[in-house]
């Protein structure tokens, strides 16, 4: 009873729909997938730099109608590029977004058809570069709210989803590329899926108490669903990826399914986070008792002598007298 | 000047006007939802259909797009003593807690209720004008923050930003609305629509400076009546949203209103939120290139 009001909640849940995690995955698959194109295309790997690069091309061609159709009013999609405002990640992310689709294309086009050879030059490091902000700047997103277990995981969020970008590019270019080509991206799909694995490990135990969305409900059973299938996607990689290109197809959709799981596991906890006002409330007293935090009341007047009058006009000039 | 903000008064030069906010003393509110009524006429806020909820006299429940005053409504059952038979002392403390204007007491049945009126607070540090993409929330020459309806589309950050839950995107419209402040009468000099209807003048429209000192006042007079739960809240620059335009003198701590005791703008951890993106984007490199260059092609 004390410590809510009739249990309601405090913060708003957020009000994005499946969109917004369907982007972080999709989103951190363009971006992850630029930069394995571009360093195999480094490397001398054509077969498997083109098609990392169509990978890209087609992730960041989708992105934009995700984002758009989460929006209140769509039409108005433009105002993100009104202003640039680095205290809005999703400002930022726009310009991002937008910097990495042009530059993809370019590059990816290139890749296929040979057309603009000197701006593929330049399109494609730019590309490369920007796909590596792209792929983590969601999780600044999502970190940069009100939302306990979002904010409070801010330091190890954008490892997470780096790694779960990293995964995507990884195993969705093993899919698609010869086995005899596609060692790197094996290496990169089946190493970032034990560093997210890892990761959450301890972004959950760092998290403690505020943690608890991912131990109960949506958050906790799409998290289970990433590991479960983040695991077997790298055993099977690792097992047959190499001889086989069917397992190799298998292996990546058990691993793009464990990514986006992950996204979803996110994105559900901080829907249980907002939700119960025991995860604002709990913490934020236990700050102000342990004194690391001056909290927003006081209950010490800063005036010294009080004067009647100065008080609330409704009662300062009334005499009460007990009846 | 104190209270100031990144865009007030400093970008608003000559035509910047002192900082209005309101003082809500929720000790003389009487529940009446006068406050509501008036704001939701006077702005035009659609209706929102509500059931009976069930929670003491509050079917509102909270702020939202659609709610921009809500009276919250408590039941306390307290051990209160000053009713027949008490000591001379107790009657003496309860004839003081009159005298200080706290009537809205019902002692006699050993119930305490209390009710405020709650409202945006027009943050110092505001998390949903830091997070808008768009620019459609500013700050204005009164240093208050405001949605400009014909920018937003509706992307939703600041719903997630407010550590308060106040704003929210409105069903069917698409965009996020919330208090004004009341703008418009504002330009025209005249006091915001539920500060007017309030019958008691627990709610108190006003220069942030006299307001605040009219609080102060306030809070000691309840202090010297016995209030010892009465509490300034969101009164101070050391909070986490830097003190507010609307701050409230509370009978019971924040939570127990269905505040937050100890809220904090998200730009406030904005360093290390992007240093940590910033961190794992290069980790994200560093991972490709060994990837890539780690063993066989």
């Amino acid at each position: 009873m004390s410590d809510s009001y009739h249990g309601q909640p405090i913060l708003k849940e957020p009000t994005w729909t499946w969109e917004i995690p369907t982007y972080f995955f999709t989103g951190g698959m363009a971006g992850a997938s630029a930069g394995l194109a571009y360093l195999s295309g480094l490397r001398g790997n054509d077969v498997l730099a083109r098609r990392a690069w169509a990978i890209s091309l087609g992730a960041i061609g989708v992105s934009p109608v995700f984002l758009i159709s989460d929006l209140g009013r769509r039409a108005r999609f433009l105002n993100m590029l009104r202003m640039f405002k680095i205290t809005s990640p999703m400002s930022v992310g726009s310009w991002i977004l937008s910097g990495s689709g042009a530059t993809t294309a370019v590059a990816a086009v290139n890749a296929w058809t040979g057309l603009f050879p000197r701006l593929a030059r330049e399109a494609r490091p730019a590309a490369a570069l920007l796909g590596l902000p792209l792929s983590t700047y969601t999780a600044a997103l999502i970190a940069n709210t009100a939302v306990p277990v979002w904010h409070e995981s801010r330091r190890l969020l954008p490892f997470v989803y780096g790694s779960g970008a990293a995964l995507t590019a990884g195993a969705t270019a093993a899919m698609i590329t010869p086995p005899a080509y596609a060692a790197p991206a094996r290496r990169l799909a089946v190493g970032a899926a034990l560093v997210e694995v890892g990761i959450k490990e301890v972004m959950h135990h760092q998290l403690g108490a505020q943690g608890e969305p991912y131990t109960q409900g949506a958050g906790a059973r799409f998290g289970h669903l990433s590991r479960a299938c983040n695991l077997a996607g790298s055993a099977l990689m690792l097992r047959a990826g190499a001889r086989s290109r069917p397992a190799a197809i298998a292996a990546g959709v058990l691993l793009c399914a464990g990514a986006l799981s992950a996204r979803w596991s996110t994105y559900r906890a901080g829907f249980q986070s907002a939700a119960d006002p025991k995860y604002v409330v709990g913490p934020q007293r236990a700050k102000i008792e342990r004194g690391e935090r001056p909290g927003a009341s006081r209950r010490r007047s800063r005036v010294s002598v009080v004067r009647a009058d100065k008080g609330s006009p409704a009662t300062a000039p009334v005499e009460l007298s007990a009846p | 000047m104190s209270f100031e903000t990144i865009a007030w008064p400093g970008s608003y030069g000559d035509e910047a006007k002192p900082r209005k906010g309101f003082f809500t003393d929720t000790s003389v509110c009487i529940g009446c939802k006068a406050c509501q009524v008036a704001c939701k006429e006077w702005n035009q806020v659609p209706m929102s259909l509500q059931a009976f909820t069930g929670k003491s006299y509050d079917n509102t429940t909270q702020l939202g797009a659609d709610n921009w005053r809500h009276v919250a409504f408590i039941e306390q059952k307290l051990p209160v003593d000053a009713g027949e038979g008490a000591s001379l002392v107790q009657a003496a403390e309860r004839g003081a807690a009159l005298n200080g204007g706290l009537a809205t007491y019902q002692e006699g049945d050993g119930l305490r209720w209390l009710m405020a009126s709650d409202v945006c607070k027009h943050c110092t540090d505001a998390a949903c004008l830091d997070v808008c993409p768009t620019g459609a929330l500013f700050r204005t020459e009164f240093g208050t923050v405001v949605v400009q309806q014909d920018v937003c589309n509706g992307c939703g950050y600041c719903v997630s930003a407010c550590p308060f839950g106040v704003i929210d995107r409105r069903e069917g419209d698409g965009r996020a609305w919330k208090c004004t402040l009341c703008y418009d009468r504002l330009k025209d000099e005249q006091e915001p629509a539920c500060a007017q209807a309030c019958p008691t003048n627990s709610i108190q429209f006003g220069d942030l400076t006299v307001l605040r000192e009219r609080a102060e006042h306030r809070l000691g007079q309840l202090q010297r009546a016995g209030q010892e739960s009465a509490q300034l809240y969101l009164t101070d620059e050391d909070d986490g949203v830097g003190g507010a335009g609307a701050f409230f003198l509370l009978l019971d701590d924040p939570e127990v209103y269905g505040l937050p005791p100890d809220p904090v703008d998200t730009r406030r951890d904005l360093g290390s939120i992007w240093a940590a993106a910033g961190a794992a984007a290069v980790a994200l490199g560093v991972g490709l290139g060994a990837a890539v260059f780690g063993g066989g092609r």
